[in-house]
């Protein structure tokens, strides 16, 4: 399942697998094994980041006991139902993307909502996950021009991954609807919506 | 409660404790002071908690009034310090030096001589509103106590420890700053002849650095061997991510959690507090370590 595991500076292992998938079930793992030294682990699409404590561990120990860790398999972990989000379905690329993928808009948003969405992992602002979904993927490019300001609430979709912008902040990404369930809020614990390993369904508001 | 009252501040004028670890699965990152040593020398010299809230001045250049007999410390770049007591007496102090102030006193930080950053830490800490737990201003985020403007009080709070025996330590040796890195994660994501780039030239700090990354130049760049995308992967404070212009950015406190370039090397935790107190226009050199 691990492909390499390279040095990232003297208190991280960057740890990378062939396929997300491999990257949230050794996540599920290696937060079950709570390995000595390590103080924080950060997902990417292809990498786990495992930072540790040079005080408590080595990067020599620590890169042994990673042969130990048992993957858990995204099926095993749906101890929780999915967090539901209502979209209205009416982005400005809503039309583009059907046309591009050869769908209708209804079967466009079907195959939305009918996935269940896992959260690979967060970065570019904070509550902006990066969300896997269990149909075959699109593949989409990126919008040619980026936009400058990318309403908060947007429900969008680029490559392998859908996403809510959690903030209106520039972005590329192609947008299909939005919805008012905050990604981030302050007041909240934790303050995301969906932090990495956390499961997403998508509803159309209407019909929720 | 005792305060500091903000009189005058430049831009880029914060308050940082020790950050905000814990956050990165959700798109958070640590945020903290930029020189972290520095951060921390400055609690010391006034017996303070690892964890209290200090000050972190880029380029100085701000004036505090105490109400209250107050012990503080600058430490980083080394700056002018003044103070001016309210009849009207003004006396010398010196950066790295323990200051006794007393109620009605200004605090005058200038300019520094050399470096980028100051730090200021009071007996105490500075008790503004924590965020998710931290005092500390994220830039990136745009989270935490904003950055300071005329006017704010400044609680001070009771982050204090046992007194240290020193009263004064010596400022750092400017001079053509060394910053060492550990190769990789992603070296091999370029031609072998980035470990020459990297370390046979000098390298010049550019105008649009920030407490994000300090963006650099060369006369040669670093040039990919594999010149397909990234999946965007978790990075580390200290990272020299390599855009496509072939220059690496360092990669300071608030640096985003992910990013999609890879990162050739990353520096020692002491070369990124070097590397957080160059100016724009500062030349510098890499030397690898591992």
């Amino acid at each position: 399942m691990i492909v390499d595991v390279r040095p990232a500076g003297t208190s991280a292992l960057l740890v990378t697998f062939g396929t997300l998938a491999d990257v949230v079930a050794f996540h599920g793992g290696l937060t079950r094994a709570a390995l000595p030294g390590v103080t924080e682990v950060v997902s990417g699409a292809r990498t786990l980041l495992v930072r540790f404590d040079p005080a408590r561990t080595d990067a020599r120990s620590l890169r042994g006991r990673l042969d130990d860790v048992v993957p858990v398999a995204a099926g095993d972990r749906a101890d929780d139902d999915p967090v539901v989000v209502p979209v209205t379905y009416d982005g400005e690329d809503l039309d583009a993307v059907a046309a591009t993928t050869g769908m209708t808009t209804d079967e466009l948003v079907a195959w939305h909502t009918g996935q269940v969405w896992t959260s690979a992992f967060c970065g570019f602002a904070p509550g902006f996950s990066y969300l896997t979904g269990t149909a075959p993927s699109l593949d989409l490019a990126r919008r040619d021009t980026s936009r400058t300001a990318v309403p908060s609430g947007s429900v969008a979709l680029a490559g392998e991954f859908s996403a809510v912008y959690p903030r209106t902040s520039p972005g590329g990404w192609q947008l299909i609807g939005r919805t008012s369930v905050p990604m981030w809020a302050l007041d909240r614990d934790p303050p995301a919506l969906a932090p990495a390993g956390t499961r997403l369904r998508f509803v159309a508001a209407d019909r929720a | 409660m005792s305060t500091l009252t903000v009189l005058r501040v430049g831009p880029g004028t914060s308050t940082q404790d020790t950050g905000r670890p814990g956050f990165s699965d959700t798109g958070l990152g640590t945020a903290g002071p930029a020189d972290r040593g520095s951060a921390a020398l400055a609690n010391r010299m006034v017996g303070n908690r690892p964890d209290a809230a200090v000050l972190e001045a880029l380029l100085g250049s701000v004036t505090l009034r105490t109400d209250a007999h107050v012990v503080a410390a600058t430490t980083g770049a080394p700056c002018p310090v003044e103070v001016a007591s309210a009849d009207g007496r003004v006396r010398g102090a010196a950066a790295y030096e323990v200051l006794h102030l007393a109620p009605g006193d200004v605090l005058r930080l200038g300019v520094p001589t050399s470096g980028l950053r100051a730090y200021l830490a009071v007996r105490g800490g500075l008790a503004v509103e924590p965020v998710l737990g931290s005092r500390s201003w994220d830039s990136l985020a745009r989270l935490g106590p904003a950055p300071l403007r005329v006017g704010d009080v400044l609680p001070i709070g009771d982050a204090a420890d046992a007194w240290p025996n020193v009263d004064a330590v010596a400022p750092p040796v400017s001079g053509v700053a060394v910053l060492d890195v550990v190769a990789g994660p992603r070296d091999d994501w370029f031609l072998p002849s980035w470990r020459g780039l990297l370390t046979g030239q000098e390298h010049r700090v550019t105008q649009d650095s920030d407490r994000v990354g300090v963006r650099t130049t060369a006369a040669r760049p670093l040039v990919r061997a594999v010149t397909r995308e990234l999946p965007s992967e978790g990075v580390e404070t200290g990272s020299l991510q390599v855009p496509p212009d072939g220059h690496p950015v360092l990669f300071l406190a608030d640096h985003p959690v992910t990013g999609g370039y890879p990162v050739v090397a990353v520096l020692t935790p002491a070369s990124v507090d070097r590397a957080a107190q160059l100016r724009p226009g500062d030349a510098f050199r890499f030397r690898l370590v591992g």
